[in-house]
Formats: structure tokens, C-alpha cells, sequence
């Protein structure tokens, strides 16, 4: 029987994250909580509006309304990366080699461990950023498409349109398809290779969490009253093919997903405060918590997939052992 | 309390009201900004602007936002939105209590309807906001000359709640009575206020519940009433008593102003009680057809054997309609809309208006 060990927070939870494997908290006022024999917290920024783990998973990435973009150590130590006066941090990214991708407005800049910084400027807003899984490659959405740099050189970025604004980017983790979500309700996709459209369209909301199953074969996503899992194994992709919908209620829709790092699964968490987790196999879904007092905006396995920490719109957090 | 209860209360708390302020450069807004964030009047507001500019108040909640008009991807080109309002108004409201209601400052130059759409297409931003209205400033002196160089002036005249004329110890009492009777001929419905350095009482401005079914038309007691002369202005009307040029408005609907060929003008229709299967299809197919020239609507309908009264208001393509009270005992069961846009067929609305009686 999987069991919920609470954790009750005051504010909008931006993202949770397990950083050497503790569970992290990031909440909007700026303050990161976590549980490390007790409960801990620090206050990294005034205000914050993305966060995201490093890829080594020893510190949390975040850009806040102060115009800092800093990094969160595991003991709660913060670190500023760097400093826009007046600006509000809307986006972050981690990237390979210690890079930390962010962004305010129609600027996206990329800081390198050496301390370099490349600013990459764009015609309209920046909306979201990604680093590919391999080299140095950042995406950039935008309105009408996207846009690839290669930030350690001076090449030119490669342009991909597509009309409509997209807000969100994800790379699969073969590096194969860059995915958008967009201000519709819809995700669209390319394939690198040959620039291939995408289409994923269909959702009743808009689509605001996604989440790469093991191996990048299937990609979970929020904005329906299921969990809508898109197939990846093909050379094309989802084209073509029906997604899964997983985890499907009559009365409230999906905010969140996040698949599990080694298994098929996905948790997902709903605009009440439910989570389930559903296989893909079979659909077969399990309660890991019962509806609370707001929306699932945050969801994150440790990386033994045994644990599953979330955060709410409302401060409910916590964590889920899954196996009791 | 049953849990039903407690959620529709949470949902009205959390819902915050959204004042659009428009204005050409030199018009005022940034004079009226700093009096609303540095008066005493006990209400915190957040204040999304293109750029700091001149607000000389330090204020953690003024946020700089670069102006980011999106098509909507549905073929329809009035679905506009602001992108950037979207990313701010949710980061704003992922911090609740810091303040009371929202203010957006638009550059000069600005469309107004991606604005206020924003706030009906975006379902995230709706649900925690509601748009309060759209408040237009004008320079008395230099309005003629910005009408006859631009659309942009008139645009946001005719898509305003309030128009505010400022400046007016620029101008003489002809040239104010002038601008008034074009402001006028733009727009009958906004409510009008005069003013020197943009010094209007603030509670004319905000908390106007402009675009709620629920107030729409009770914060105007002359909306749409060209032709009633009953109304007298007791101590309660919430319009302007300055003199008879409040009144103006009666008589310049639909007609030229005298300074400029207005391009914008406003069709009013006066029907009796409407079948509600002839008047929802037309009013649909109305704005679906006519949606990229109407720039606001608005109108009260009585429909055939309905006790209530149906308020209707859109912008553009999009519009709402809700049962907002029943009718008075004293009350004429008629249906009364009005339509501010450009190239409107008045003579077509007029007719098929009309096909839609009971």
C-alpha cells in the first residue's frame, strides 16, 4: 500500500525535484523547502517563476520576479548564477557541462561553468527553453515555431515554423523530435531529421505538464480529464497512431504527469488534488492520494522510481512511497 | 457550510478585477498610474506596463512586460491575444493576497481588443481574473490631430468604458465641447469624465464592472437610451451632470464628427420581445460574420415569455450572455443592443434585428 507522508506548504508549488536524493520544494514565493531530517527551507529569490533540477541532480535551477537566476544546493545553499534588474526570469533550462540556460522576454542567454555568457536575442517573447540531450544545443519557443542554437559557436540557428505561439519545449531524449506545447490546445512536434510536422491536437485544455517515459518511447501529457500518452517508438513518431488515455475521470482533468525512470508507468495528478499512477500496459492504476485542497502543479520520482514527491497549487505537498 | 458553498467563495475571492488603461503618449496614463499607486484609498494593485518609463514609485508589483499580440491558430484573425499578459497575469496570480485588482497599462499605439480578449480566450487567466474595463485617457488639445493621423486613437475611444478627457484647461470651452461631441459620435455608451492632470476620482475609473453580465448595464443608466427622455438624473446617476453635453450623445449616434471622418461608428437597435430561436442564431451568426469589424456590443434582450431579463456584451467574435435579474413590474419589455465597429451595415442589422421579434 503506497503511503503519503505530508508536507503542508503556504503557497503555489513551481516544481519539486530530488536533489542527492532529497526532496525539494519550490514554491512561488521564492522560498525552496526540503525534507532532510526535518523539515528545512530557504528563501532563494522574491518571487518565483521556474525552476528545474541540473542534470546531475545536485541543484535546482531558478529564475524569479527579481531578475535572479540562482542555484539551490542540496544543503539549501544559493548560489546566483546571474542578475537582470527589473526583470522577470520567466524561464530556465539546465543544459550539459554545467550550462544554465534562461530567459526574460525576448532575450534568451545561455551561462556556461566558465562563467561565459552568450546572449541570444529574438523578434518576439521567448516563451520556453530546452537543452538537447547531447551537445551544446538550446530550443527556443517561440510564436510561430521554434528556433535551435548551437550557443558555443557562432553559427546561425535553425528556424522551425509552425504557425501559433508555442509556450512550452521539450527534446525527446534520443534527440530525434522537438516537441512544443502551444497557447491551443494542442502540442505539435518536428522530427529533427527531416522536419516532419507533428500534429498532437484534440485536448480540451491547454497542456502544461509533459513527461518523457523511459527511453523516450511514450510522452505523457496533461489538459484532458486522462493522462494523453503519445507513442514515440516509431521512426515517426506518434503519426498516425492513437495516444493511451490513462487514469480517465469524469469530473476534473489533469494538471500534472511525470513518468517513472525505469518502468512504464506514470503518476498523474489532477486539478482536486488526486494522484494515481497507471500503467501502460494494461491501464492498470493504483491511488497514491486522495483529492486534497488544490491542483497537482508539481510531481517528481527519485531516481529508485520508490518515491514520489508533488506540490499543489494550494502548498499541500508531500511525499508517496509507493511501496508502503 | 456544504463544500459546494465553500468553493464558489473561494473562486469569487480569488477572482481579480483587471483595469485596461489606454491613452496615446502625452495623454496622461502615467500621471493617472501614479496616483492610483501613491494615493491613500487602501487597495493594492499590480501594474503590468510596457515600460517603467516615468513611474517614479518603487513598487515590487509593477512588472515590465514587451507587448506580444498573438493569432489565435483557429483561421479567425480578430482571436488575438497577449501572450505576454498570459505569462504575467498567472505568475501574478500563483502569488495571491499581495494585492487587489490588476492594472495594464497599453503602449499608445496599442489595439485594445487583444487585450481585452486576453481575458476571455486565455481559460487560465479567466478563471482567476475578470476584466473590469477599459479606461481610455485623451489629451483634449491633441486628440483632433492623433484622430486625423491615426486608427489607433479611435479604436480605443470606441472600444473604452470610460473615456477620459484630459487636459481640458488646454483647451477653450468650444474646442472641449468639440473633442466631447466627437468622443461622442465615436462612442455613445463610454462613460465621459474631464479632467486636469488625469485627476478623476478613482472610483470612477476602478471597480467599474464594465464586462460583468451582472453590472454592464446598471453602471450606465443612459447606455443605449437615445430615446428616452424619462430619465431623470437623481443623485445616484452615475453619469455626467457637468452640463448638457453629456447628453450630446443622444443625438450623435451613427452621425460624422465634425472634426474628422470617423471611421467608427455605433449602430443602436430598439426591438420588442425576441424569439429566442431566431435572436441567439442571428446574434451568432452577427458576430461570427461581422466579428473582425465589431469592436464592442452590448444590449439587454427580453425575450418572449422569459421573466428575466438576458444581458449580452462581446468583443469582436466573442460573446457572452447571461439571465441577469427579472423584469420590473415598471419596467418596458423591450430589447435594446448596441454595436460600436466600422463598416457596419446598420440598415442590415436593422432588418434582421427586426426578423428576430417574437
Amino acid at each position: 500500500m503506497p503511503t503519503v507522508a505530508p508536507l503542508d506548504l503556504d503557497g503555489h508549488a513551481i516544481a519539486v525535484a530530488w536533489l542527492n536524493d532529497i526532496p525539494h520544494f519550490a514554491l512561488a514565493d521564492g522560498v525552496v523547502h526540503r525534507l532532510d531530517h526535518g523539515h528545512k527551507w530557504v528563501e532563494a529569490h522574491d518571487g518565483l517563476l521556474a525552476a528545474c533540477p541540473s542534470l546531475d541532480a545536485t541543484s535546482l535551477i531558478t529564475g524569479g520576479e527579481d531578475g535572479k537566476v540562482a542555484a539551490v544546493g542540496p544543503g539549501g545553499e544559493v548560489k546566483e548564477i546571474a542578475r537582470l534588474e527589473r526583470k522577470w526570469i520567466t524561464s530556465v533550462a539546465a543544459g550539459p557541462q554545467g550550462a544554465v540556460g534562461f530567459a526574460s522576454g525576448r532575450v534568451a542567454y545561455v551561462r556556461f561553468a566558465d562563467g561565459r555568457q552568450r546572449e541570444l536575442e529574438h523578434p518576439r517573447s521567448v516563451e520556453a527553453l530546452a537543452f538537447a540531450p547531447k551537445g551544446m544545443r538550446l530550443a527556443v519557443a517561440r510564436y510561430n515555431g521554434a528556433t535551435l542554437h548551437f550557443p558555443a559557436t557562432e553559427g546561425k540557428p535553425a528556424e522551425l515554423e509552425w504557425a501559433g505561439a508555442h509556450t512550452g519545449i521539450t527534446f525527446s531524449p534520443d534527440g530525434k523530435f522537438l516537441v512544443t506545447t502551444m497557447q491551443e490546445n494542442a502540442l505539435h512536434g518536428w522530427k529533427l531529421a527531416d522536419g516532419k510536422h507533428m500534429r498532437m491536437a484534440g485536448y480540451p485544455a491547454k497542456v502544461k505538464s509533459f513527461s518523457w517515459s523511459v527511453k523516450g518511447r511514450w510522452l505523457a501529457t496533461s489538459g484532458a480529464p486522462a493522462a494523453i500518452v503519445w507513442p514515440f517508438q516509431a521512426k515517426d513518431g506518434p503519426m498516425g497512431k492513437a495516444p493511451l488515455e490513462l487514469g480517465t475521470r469524469g469530473d476534473t482533468m489533469v494538471t500534472q504527469v511525470s513518468c517513472h525512470p525505469a518502468e512504464e508507468i506514470t503518476a498523474i495528478g489532477y486539478a482536486d488534488g488526486m494522484i494515481l499512477v497507471a500503467r501502460f500496459a494494461d491501464q492498470k492504476e493504483v491511488l497514491l492520494r486522495r483529492p486534497g485542497k488544490g491542483a497537482i502543479t508539481a510531481m517528481a520520482w527519485d531516481e529508485g522510481g520508490r518515491r514520489l514527491a508533488f506540490g499543489s497549487e494550494s502548498g499541500e505537498s508531500g511525499v508517496v512511497d509507493i511501496a508502503g | 457550510m456544504s463544500d459546494v458553498q465553500t468553493e464558489t467563495l473561494a473562486e469569487i475571492v480569488t477572482q481579480i478585477p483587471v483595469t485596461v488603461l489606454t491613452g496615446y503618449l502625452g495623454s496622461g496614463k502615467t500621471t493617472l498610474l501614479n496616483r492610483i499607486l501613491s494615493e491613500d484609498h487602501g487597495k493594492r494593485y499590480a501594474v503590468i506596463v510596457n515600460e517603467f518609463g516615468e513611474i517614479g514609485i518603487d513598487n515590487d508589483l509593477i512588472v515590465e512586460s514587451d507587448e506580444e499580440i498573438y493569432e489565435m491558430n483557429n483561421g479567425c484573425v480578430c482571436c488575438t491575444v497577449r501572450g505576454d499578459l498570459v505569462r504575467v497575469v498567472e505568475g501574478l496570480m500563483r502569488r495571491p493576497g499581495r494585492f487587489d485588482a490588476i492594472i495594464v497599462e497599453t503602449t499608445g499605439l496599442a489595439d485594445p481588443a487583444p487585450v481585452a480578449q486576453t481575458f476571455f480566450m486565455d481559460d487560465d487567466v479567466r478563471a482567476k481574473t475578470k476584466l473590469d474595463a477599459v479606461v481610455a485617457l485623451v489629451d483634449a488639445k491633441h486628440l483632433p490631430l492623433r484622430l486625423k493621423d491615426s486608427n489607433e486613437a479611435e479604436d480605443q475611444i470606441a472600444f473604452a468604458d470610460v473615456v477620459i478627457v484630459n487636459k481640458t484647461d488646454l483647451v477653450t470651452p468650444d474646442e472641449l465641447a468639440t473633442v466631447e461631441a466627437t468622443i461622442r459620435a465615436i462612442n455613445p455608451s463610454a462613460r465621459l469624465l474631464r479632467a486636469e492632470r488625469a485627476g478623476v476620482p478613482l472610483s470612477d475609473v476602478l471597480d467599474r464592472g464594465a464586462f460583468d453580465l451582472s453590472r454592464v448595464l446598471d453602471n450606465d443608466p443612459h447606455f443605449l437610451d437615445q430615446d428616452d427622455h424619462d430619465h431623470v438624473c437623481g443623485p445616484d446617476c452615475d453619469h455626467d451632470h457637468h452640463d448638457h453635453h453629456g447628453h450630446h450623445h443622444h443625438h450623435h449616434h451613427g452621425e460624422a464628427s465634425p472634426i474628422h471622418d470617423v471611421g467608427v461608428k455605433s449602430v443602436s437597435l430598439r426591438g420588442g420581445e425576441m424569439d429566442p430561436k431566431k435572436f441567439l442564431p442571428w446574434i451568432e451568426k452577427t458576430t461570427q460574420m461581422d466579428g473582425p469589424n465589431i469592436l464592442r456590443l452590448k444590449g439587454i434582450v427580453a425575450f418572449a415569455d422569459d421573466p428575466d431579463r438576458f444581458v449580452v456584451q462581446g468583443v469582436h467574435m466573442i460573446i457572452e450572455g447571461d439571465h441577469q435579474r427579472p423584469w420590473k413590474d415598471d419596467e418596458r419589455r423591450e430589447t435594446r443592443l448596441v454595436f460600436i465597429g466600422r463598416e457596419l451595415d446598420a440598415e442590415r442589422l436593422q432588418r434582421t434585428f427586426e426578423a428576430c421579434q417574437a
